[in-house]
């Protein structure tokens, strides 16, 4: 590592300025684990270009409900197993690992995410909302109360990921119809046979929502 | 002997109240510690290296270049040179590193050597088993022959079949495990449905005494019978945590060996025959079945056929068990009765539209060759009433257009009797009340119900109770299988609080004046029978026993559940499809669910049992197959994106119905898990055949077996 800037803002900064040959050795690496080594096979025989990341371990920032959390992690390592493993925070889940069950959702610049096919590299600077953050103030969004009150959980390992579903699926669509509920859940799979709490509970959060709403703007209906 | 039976219906306080799920905000708000969460200080992690051969033998495993690897901790083979290996997936080795990703890197170091030998991993086609199969001995009662040959009688004889499915829990098998050598100490955080036995499994596979280990679990990630045993994985991470010195060692399946190795539930196909006199009377059945377990996995009790109609007076019984080179499998909720359902109800809803009957009417014309005819009576008549059959149902194949609907229903049975459980329960001076159970909640609402009997005895407020479970220093209790725990522990926990109890009232008594056994226990308060005002607080009370707790023991004996728990229900459940004949896609648009139910103790986590019940069904009556492929003799689809379950789009509406009478209650409480997933399968296929006028035989009911059906090109099996 030859940089003096730290990794993640370097990457961050190749990015914000458009595309760089710097820019693209930090993706690049990032994906290696994925795609192999062959992007890499040329650059890597001359003298390592400042701004590639690993393969070893490296020092990143993550803002993770709010807080700048620096954290290690190799270039492959998902944002999920950084958070788990390396963080302990441990809300979300490792389930499917290949991004199809959703136990792992969290909300990136207020967008859903599959914590386990986002690479922790790529989310430096990014807002990350994991389910933690649901009850971190004095009282939990009202998402969490309406999974209890309606038995939306039986073993609870896909609710962190179903309420964070639930939460990307309100902040933009405050008033969903049952169809909406369904269909903005359809991400998220769970074992138990829990989704006619879950469904119930997510309409319940939307009133309690908008009541609450309502409530801090002077209005009587929301 | 103390009386142990439970106040009246109309006196209970708690028990019988839907109560909220004692952890369900801590599980919603993410909080909930599973083992696969806890991290104890120093874990390193570890991985499997496993077979990719469906038979082969080792012929020599290298773990030189591993063991040089960064990071790298320690190695454990499973395998050694020599060794056969009997399905895809089956362990090789075990690596730790210091994180995973250098444990995985490690782990492709291995090499391994086989020789590779033939393999059989499908058992659709009984004919190819060859010696694989082993047939159990025929099983005759009265004369089928005879009775097919009557006359007057009309016969329909047909193949079914259900493939292998997983359990595909979502919190993998798996555990973190420290063995300290020096003290010879486990520390062990598996995910297990049994934390009172699954210490002595692991010690048994380490020569360790059970006393060496300590087990402890707050939440488990689904087990639904896979998760007993200590497995290969728990005692090779055991060994790697000694040989790195003690550190804890992390070792969790990944998705695909979970849904390779970690458990399946039998398949089932088969030929059946069955017949009945002109008036729909089942006369004969005569079925030759077979069935996968894997390698050598359980297999599937056909004397069990037919299903529910047991007194059918003539009946011929053949079964092979086939032996496949694939995981092996496990007890699935309901061990044999989805199975064996689908069977005995998709023959009997297409004997009747042979016979041009309402399946309805066929069913109640059987209901007396069944165990409960009066139960399934009501239950049928209750679930056509809330389905809307009478103006629903229509003949097999005559609803019109390209999208059509159609109604199917089924009939299940369960025991779901308490199994055998052990509470301490403690009173303090101080006042407060401690229950400790080595139980645990699978989701189920375990928690919650134990205290609600411990509040319920004591007249406390659920809050008053400290309940501690998920730990083998607690009392044992059995395993959480077959629909067994709530019998169990709510039997143990009341034992166990009415014991204390009267401790409790004799040391209060003298104040009060009375004789302790006129006392009572109602808002915590000790008071004479039915006169509050002569009372004394619950602290009070306590305040009397000095220095000493109280603490006092309950247990369950199966054999002798004193009216606590009892088993055995019926249940029917009808289904409402719609099949576009087009594309084959099956949508359910309902599911009603009659069930035959005990004492409740928390209605609202009993709906969670039957609604999880209905939808792990829907689950496997549309959607899930294992695939092996013939050539590779691996599992394609071992993800979750090609092994697909149902959605929160995909389940329909789902109404449920069960009777908390005074009547039921009597029959002191009986489990749910598992009769409520019983029939579902049934009843969606029975629903799809009506629906499109011909029987797709092989579930699931996915578009392509649909479309064959449809089409006529179902391929036979033999």
């Amino acid at each position: 590592m030859s940089s003096k800037k730290k990794p993640d803002q370097e990457l961050q900064a190749a990015r914000t300025s458009g595309f760089s040959r710097r820019g693209f050795l930090g993706t690049a690496s990032a994906t290696a684990g994925a795609v192999g080594g062959g992007l890499l096979e040329r650059p890597a025989q001359a003298a390592p270009p400042a701004g590639i990341m690993g393969p070893g371990e490296i020092e990143i920032t993550l803002t993770i409900n709010g807080k700048a959390t620096p954290v290690k992690v190799e270039p492959r390592t998902t944002l999920l197993d950084a958070l788990r493993e390396r963080l302990e925070i441990t809300g979300a889940k490792r389930v499917c690992d290949r991004g199809t069950c959703g136990a792992c959702t969290m909300l990136v610049n207020g967008k859903t995410v599959y914590a386990c096919t986002a690479l922790a590299v790529d989310m430096a600077g990014k807002k990350i909302e994991t389910i933690e953050s649901l009850s971190a103030g004095a009282r939990p969004h009202p998402i969490v109360p309406a999974f209890a009150n309606h038995d939306a959980q039986q073993c609870g390992y896909c609710t962190p990921g179903m309420v964070m579903a639930s939460k990307g699926l309100l902040d933009q669509t405050p008033n969903p119809t049952y169809d909406q509920v369904k269909a903005g859940l359809g991400g998220n799979l769970c074992r138990c046979g829990t989704y006619v709490g879950i469904r119930k509970a997510v309409l319940d959060a939307a009133k309690e929502l908008r009541a609450t709403g309502a409530r801090k703007n002077g209005g009587s209906n929301a | 002997m103390p009386d142990y039976s439970y106040p009246p219906m109309e006196n209970r306080r708690v028990i019988g109240k839907r109560i909220t799920r004692l952890d369900g905000v801590e599980k919603a708000a993410g909080k909930a510690k599973y083992n696969s969460d806890v991290r104890p200080k120093g874990t390193i992690h570890a991985v499997g290296v496993f077979s990719p051969h469906a038979h082969a033998r080792v012929k020599s495993v290298d773990t030189s270049a591993a063991e040089k690897a960064p990071g790298f901790a320690a190695v454990s083979v499973v395998a050694k040179p020599g060794a056969e290996v009997n399905w895809a997936g089956q362990e090789i080795a075990f690596i730790a590193a210091d994180t995973e990703e250098r444990a995985r890197d490690a782990a492709s170091l291995v090499k391994v050597e086989y020789e590779v030998l033939p393999h059989l991993v499908r058992e659709e086609n009984l004919a190819k088993a060859g010696v694989r199969g082993k047939p159990a001995g025929e099983q005759v009662t009265g004369d089928p022959d005879a009775a097919f040959s009557a006359s007057g009688t009309v016969s329909h004889e047909a193949e079914y079949g259900i493939p292998v499915i997983t359990h595909c829990c979502l919190e993998p098998h798996g555990q973190i495990v420290a063995w300290d050598g020096a003290a010879n100490q486990i520390k062990y955080w598996p995910s297990t449905q049994t934390v009172s036995a699954v210490g002595g499994d692991l010690a048994k596979q380490l020569e360790l005494p059970a006393t060496n280990i300590h087990v402890h679990q707050d939440h488990i990630g689904g087990g639904f019978g896979s998760k007993f045993q200590s497995d290969v994985w728990g005692a090779e991470a055991a060994r790697l945590s000694k040989k790195a010195g003690g550190k804890p060692v992390k070792l969790y399946l990944d998705r695909r060996e979970e849904l390779t190795i970690a458990g399946v539930r039998p398949s089932v196909f088969g030929k059946v025959k069955l017949a009945a006199n002109a008036s729909g009377e089942l006369t004969a059945w005569d079925s030759t079945t077979w069935m996968t377990g894997g390698f050598a996995g359980g297999g599937l009790n056909a004397d069990l056929l037919p299903y529910v109609f047991r007194n059918v007076a003539n009946r011929r019984i053949n079964h092979t068990a086939v032996s496949t080179n694939c995981g092996t499998s496990r007890a699935w909720r309901a061990p044999n009765h989805p199975q064996v359902c689908y069977i005995t109800c998709a023959a009997m809803e297409d004997l009747a539209a042979k016979m041009k009957m309402d399946p309805v009417e066929f069913f109640l014309k059987n209901v007396d060759k069944t165990a409960r005819a009066d139960t399934y009576r009501g239950q049928i008549l209750k679930a056509s009433e809330m389905i809307g059959w009478k103006k629903n149902w229509k003949p097999r194949g005559s609803s019109p257009g390209t999208v059509k609907r159609g109604l199917g229903l089924a009939v299940g049975t369960w025991g779901g009797a308490g199994h055998a459980s052990q509470c301490r329960a403690t009173i303090n001076p101080d006042g407060s009340a401690v229950v400790e159970i080595g139980s645990q909640d699978l989701g189920t609402g375990t928690r919650t119900i134990i205290v609600q009997v411990a509040a319920e005895t004591y007249g406390l407020p659920m809050n008053a109770i400290t309940l501690k479970l998920g730990d083998n220093m607690y009392p044992a209790s059995g395993a959480s299988g077959g629909s067994t725990t709530v019998g169990g522990v709510s039997a143990s926990t009341r034992k166990a609080t009415v014991n204390a109890l009267d401790k409790l009232f004799a040391a209060a008594a003298p104040s009060l004046g009375v004789p302790a056994d006129q006392l009572e226990a109602v808002d915590s308060k000790i008071q004479v029978k039915g006169n509050p005002a002569k009372s004394m607080t619950w602290k009070a009370a306590c305040g009397k026993l000095g220095v000493s707790a109280i603490v006092e023991t309950g247990a369950n004996d199966p054999r002798n559940p004193m009216g606590l728990t009892t088993g055995g229900v019926g249940g029917c459940q009808m289904a409402d499809v719609s099949v576009d004949i087009e594309t084959g896609v099956v949508k359910l648009n309902k599911i009603v669910a009659v069930q035959d139910i005990g004492l409740v103790i928390n209605p609202k986590t009993a709906d969670s049992q039957v609604y999880g019940g209905i939808i792990m069904g829907i689950c496997a009556a549309l959607y899930e197959e294992r695939v092996m492929d013939e050539m590779t003799g691996r599992f394609v689809n071992a993800d979750m994106e090609f092994y697909k379950l149902a959605g929160a789009g995909d389940i329909g509406e789902i109404e449920v119905q069960f009777e908390i009478t005074p009547d039921n209650d009597k029959r002191g409480v009986i489990g749910l898990g598992e009769p409520a997933t019983v029939p579902t399968i049934a009843a969606i296929a029975n629903a799809v055949a009506n629906a499109i006028g011909v029987r797709p035989p092989v579930l699931p009911l996915s578009a392509k077996n649909v479309l064959n059906a449809l089409h006529n090109t179902t391929r036979r099996f033999a």
